[in-house]
């Protein structure tokens, strides 16, 4: 098998630096082009399990982590982790964080005025299996104002950090549901170009909804395949 | 291997947002050596700052590096990954080991160095940059360094303060002397 000299470069669906839209970019958007390097062990290699021994072992029920049962629409969220070739990324972190369902997250800047649920941080982890399958349990999260225009709301969303397997292939994304009216209206799922953004949306599954227990939501994660290019540029 | 489906499209980058203290900060996180006995502990510490010169209080800073060896995840005990969020000030601080020369595409090697991953609220994807260290060896030949025209290099040099064991590296994301970042 030929050892890959590096990672796919961003395909055409990942979002620009500066969106006029999303006015937290204004400042913070660098204004010179990033510049390209070749893919060397740094960038090729990453952290990989045992998890453990960094941050945590998994924690992948955000609706008992306190005592209590936490308040809302249970939810079960799973999917793969694949590369862009279709191979399974196992051994993947997958750490996830949200606001609870009233749309409240558990930090002192947040200032919504939508009630804080003592059952529920709104934080997890779950690592991916040797197929690349993920799941986790956890309650539907609620939309929320913020301060980027008039009127705005964020459409429910949980936030994914995922690490593995290299340094090239890290990613910090959004997972969003389907059927929501505030996705057309958002500046942030706004940024990517509107054909990929479908790609950020999850779908309803019947066959992972569990009887009388939780609705099941699919979706799936792809980071980037190999590249066999000498260096990778 | 031959491969008849066409690859499959990949998966947007969104940004961290304000709001991710509670869960992805862990403790011990910035401090990569811990109580393991090493050699040249380092400690590495700066502000990020924004396009007009404020403080970015709510970034989250990844390092990720090689031992001392020049190995990565290879030194028992030392993984090589931290995180550390920057405070209301913008400042950040990670305990770690000085890193080895790792090997560069081609052959030769490349000069000791970090890779740093920048998130944070308006940032869309993750910013890549390097720390490099002002006395460390090789940046002559490094071949990511080669990349950078020369009047941008310094931005990516820590610099050695006080003690000989620290060493400052302050992040600009827009403006006059603009922190060089990678696309990789």
């Amino acid at each position: 098998m030929m050892v890959a000299a590096g990672y796919a470069r961003e395909d055409e669906s990942q979002p620009p630096v500066l969106v006029a839209d999303y006015r937290s970019t204004t400042l913070r958007a660098p204004r010179h082009a990033p510049i390209a390097i070749p893919h060397t062990v740094t960038e090729t290699t990453g952290p990989t399990a045992p998890w453990e021994r960094l941050m945590g072992p998994a924690a992948p029920d955000l609706t008992t982590q306190v005592g209590g049962v936490a308040q809302g629409q249970r939810i079960i969220v799973g999917g793969r982790v694949l590369d862009q070739d279709r191979r399974p990324v196992a051994g993947a972190m997958i750490e996830i964080w949200q606001a609870n369902a009233a749309g409240r997250y558990r930090h002192d800047k947040d200032q919504w005025d939508a009630p804080l649920d003592p059952n529920f941080t709104g934080a997890g982890r779950a690592i991916t299996d040797g197929e690349g399958r993920y799941s986790y349990v956890t309650v539907r999260p609620g939309a929320y104002p913020w301060k980027n225009h008039h009127n705005a709301w964020r459409p429910a969303h949980i936030h994914l950090s995922l690490l593995g397997p290299a340094f090239a292939t890290r990613l910090v994304t959004q997972m969003y549901f389907p059927d929501d009216p505030l996705i057309d209206l958002d500046p942030i799922i706004g940024t990517v170009p509107a054909p990929f953004r479908s790609r950020l949306v999850s779908r309803f599954d019947i066959e992972s909804t569990r009887p009388e227990w939780a609705l099941g939501y699919v979706f799936d994660i792809v980071l980037r395949g190999r590249d066999a290019t000498p260096a990778g540029l | 291997m031959s491969e008849s489906l066409p690859t499959l499209g990949q998966t947007p980058s969104q940004t961290i947002g304000p709001f991710f203290h509670f869960s992805l900060p862990w403790d011990g996180g910035a401090d990569l050596v811990g109580d393991h006995p090493a050699n040249r502990v380092i400690e590495i510490s700066g502000r990020m700052i924004d396009g007009h010169g404020e403080a970015v209080g709510d970034a989250l800073l990844e390092i990720w590096q090689a031992d001392p060896a020049g190995d990565y995840g290879g030194a028992e005990g030392f993984i090589g990954f931290g995180r550390c969020a920057t405070d209301a000030e913008g400042r950040y601080r990670f305990r770690t080991l000085f890193p080895g020369r790792t090997p560069a595409p081609g052959g030769g090697l490349q000069a000791p160095h970090i890779a740093v991953s920048v998130l944070g609220r308006g940032l869309l994807k993750r910013l890549a940059t390097r720390i490099y260290f002002e006395d460390g060896e090789g940046a002559a030949e490094d071949p990511v360094l080669a990349r950078v025209p020369a009047e941008r290099r310094s931005t990516l040099f820590a610099v050695p303060v006080d003690s000989t064991d620290g060493y400052r590296f302050d992040i600009v994301l827009q403006g006059e002397r603009e922190t060089v970042f990678f696309d990789i």
